[in-house]
């Protein structure tokens, strides 16, 4: 049946592998943390083990040992300890079979430093600070550096000359240095935007217009740090598809046809737009986790505080939580972009004919 | 037209050169020291330390120095990690095709996808204590090596059916004797290219990395500088010899990349040419 309809079997298979590739992605997240001297499980053990901790401070930890299935339970669901007291672990593999189903079930554990609060509570809170900031800004950087490469592409001349240095210069800078920049500048020397944050101290996140014109005010560096050097380093990529696109034969005679030179140009960005329109889909993937340095030096309330947080307080099921969501929206975005670009492409088209 | 006539590589590699002797022969005429307290925090810069002090009241220009020694050693051994591994397996999985290269791909793929930075999170943080210079750029090169593989990989599996491949396998010449005699060659401008990029990316990711507070605990790095003016408030005390100088540095270092990548691609693709 599959033989009969390419389209299907095609968007099958990549989804089969896509499916791979998010099961090694899992496990890398569930055993990178633990190789180490200074894994989670080791410390949360220790601190069980040592008996020196209060009585609510035992209780916390017995419900770790228990909601991370680190220990076997007995019949009545009480930890199962030895002869000296201590817990029972629970063998690796079994571990890593309770976090697979966990996650399928689209729990993430609860997390060590705002316990009791649910790992992914914190990352609802988390998410829509970081889309409201990423989505606008890889839109709008995409746009404009995507016009401004094809014109310096076109154009040549003086125009290329100072624009294409300048592009790589901004594209050199780290974003999160460049953040650092402008909130000296702007945030503390000419104190014309708010330094950090999301929003004005005194205020709460609700549906109102004092809140909402603080947010945007707060929007102004972030979104410029981030803007600026996506823009430069789209407008580097479009210029040389760009120019890369001027030298095909197909220009060359469509020029010697004596064909409007607009409709050749019309032509020419048509085909200069499919790499970049894969850049943008994937951009938007990466989305999540692209912004957590500028997010850490803003102090922006998305998911890089969260992640820097965790990371700074030894918060593995927030890293793993964090870690385990941005990965799920990169392969989502890829995925997207192959079976988007199995329609469209007419050579990956040819291709799933051929076969 | 020859690289050494290009306005834009001469830039490039004087850029890069000249960070390279700030590395090496500055410390040979300047006493570098990181452990003193030469002066009160975030001394503003003066004759005697040309770039301030820092939070702790250390002389700002061996902490550049010393950094930017750091950094250009992780971006180099990130860079060659990644280049050979990159370059091995793409190589290898171009040139012997099969079921040898559909796993190479698959694996470079793979991991082509699963985000790099994640994957540095995970392992860096599970690393707390442990994390040296050296781990860190192998850290680096290990995760970054992926895309290489696979640009490589498509340059060598289009040589494989040029006529001089055939002529060599007909007089006897091996795989290995193929691939180094006859298509190494081929790519080295091309592999030149991927380890400068490589590099570049190195000496990003570590500064990302160290941004984080993932960094290297027992030296000072470019990132690790920014890291520490971020924590310790070099913003609002308006330090910025605190941050400034070593932001320009990590951006001519990288940009001084860029610009020797873009000209050699220019030479090298004369499609590029006008």
């Amino acid at each position: 049946m599959l033989k009969r309809h390419p389209t299907l079997h095609y968007i099958l298979t990549r989804a089969g592998w896509y499916f791979l590739t998010f099961l090694v992605a899992v496990t890398i997240n569930f055993f990178l943390p633990r190789m180490g001297p200074s894994n989670p499980i080791d410390i949360i053990m220790a601190k069980v083990g040592s008996g020196l901790d209060t009585k609510a401070a035992k209780e916390k930890e017995e419900a770790y040992l228990k909601e991370f299935g680190l220990v076997e339970l007995d019949n009545g669901g009480a930890i199962l300890r030895d002869e000296s007291g201590n817990p029972v672990r629970t063998p690796g593999w079994k571990q890593f079979r309770n976090y697979i189903l966990m996650s399928l079930q689209g729990d993430l554990g609860t997390s060590f430093l705002n316990y009791p609060k649910k790992v992914t509570e914190i990352i609802k809170q988390a998410v829509p600070w970081t889309l409201a900031l990423q989505f606008p800004t890889i839109m709008l950087g995409w746009i404009i550096g995507n016009i401004l490469g094809a014109l310096a592409a076109y154009r040549r001349g003086v125009f290329d000359r100072l624009f294409f240095p300048m592009a790589l210069l901004l594209s050199a800078i780290p974003f999160f240095a460049f953040g650092m920049l402008l909130v000296y500048q702007f945030g503390i020397e000419w104190r014309v935007f708010p330094a950090i944050g999301g929003y004005a101290g005194n205020l709460i996140p609700s549906l109102n217009w004092s809140f909402i014109g603080s947010a945007l005010y707060h929007y102004i560096l972030p979104f410029l740090s981030i803007f600026l050097i996506l823009a430069g380093g789209q407008a580097i990529g479009m210029r040389s598809m760009c120019i890369y696109e001027l030298g095909t034969d197909y220009v060359k005679y469509a020029k010697w046809l004596g064909i409007n030179e607009n409709r050749v140009l019309f032509y020419m960005f048509r085909n200069a737009m499919l790499p970049q329109l894969t850049g943008l889909a994937l951009s938007l993937g990466g989305m999540i986790g692209g912004a957590l340095i500028t997010e850490m030096i803003f102090s922006y309330p998305g998911l890089g505080m969260a992640v820097l947080t965790a990371i700074q307080g030894n918060d593995y099921p927030l890293i793993q939580g964090c870690t385990l969501l941005i990965t799920v929206s990169v392969l989502l975005a890829n995925f997207t972009v192959d079976i988007l670009i199995g329609f469209f492409d007419p050579r990956v088209k040819a291709g799933q004919k051929g076969k | 037209m020859n690289l050494l006539k290009t306005p834009s590589f001469l830039i490039g590699m004087g850029l890069f050169l000249s960070t390279i002797c700030i590395a090496l022969l500055f410390p040979l005429f300047y006493n570098l020291d990181i452990t003193t307290r030469a002066g009160v925090p975030y001394m503003a810069p003066s004759a005697g330390h040309w770039l301030g002090t820092d939070h702790l009241g250390v002389d700002m220009v061996s902490l550049l120095v010393s950094g930017l020694r750091s950094s250009l050693y992780v971006g180099f051994l990130a860079g060659i990690i990644a280049t050979l591994l990159g370059t091995l397996l793409g190589v290898y999985a171009g040139f012997k095709g099969g079921w040898i290269d559909d796993i190479i791909t698959l694996i470079t793929n793979l991991f082509l996808v699963i985000p790099t930075f994640v994957v540095l999170i995970l392992i860096s943080s599970s690393l707390k204590e442990g994390r040296s210079l050296a781990l860190i750029a192998f850290i680096i090169g290990a995760t970054t090596w992926t895309w290489s593989a696979r640009a490589v990989r498509a340059q060598a599996s289009s040589l494989k059916s040029r006529d001089h491949i055939a002529l060599a396998r007909v007089n006897g010449f091996g795989t290995f004797g193929i691939v180094t005699m006859h298509i190494l060659p081929y790519l080295l401008s091309y592999v030149f290219m991927v380890f400068i990029l490589q590099t570049a990316t190195g000496i990003l990711s570590e500064a990302c990395i160290s941004m984080i507070g993932l960094g290297p605990y027992d030296s000072v790095s470019l990132g690790t500088i920014l890291n520490e003016a971020m924590r310790n408030e070099a913003l609002t005390d308006g330090a910025w010899w605190a941050f400034i100088p070593a932001t320009i540095l990590i951006t001519v270092i990288v940009f001084a990349f860029y610009v020797i990548n873009t000209s050699m691609e220019g030479v090298f693709n004369p499609r590029l040419r006008k």
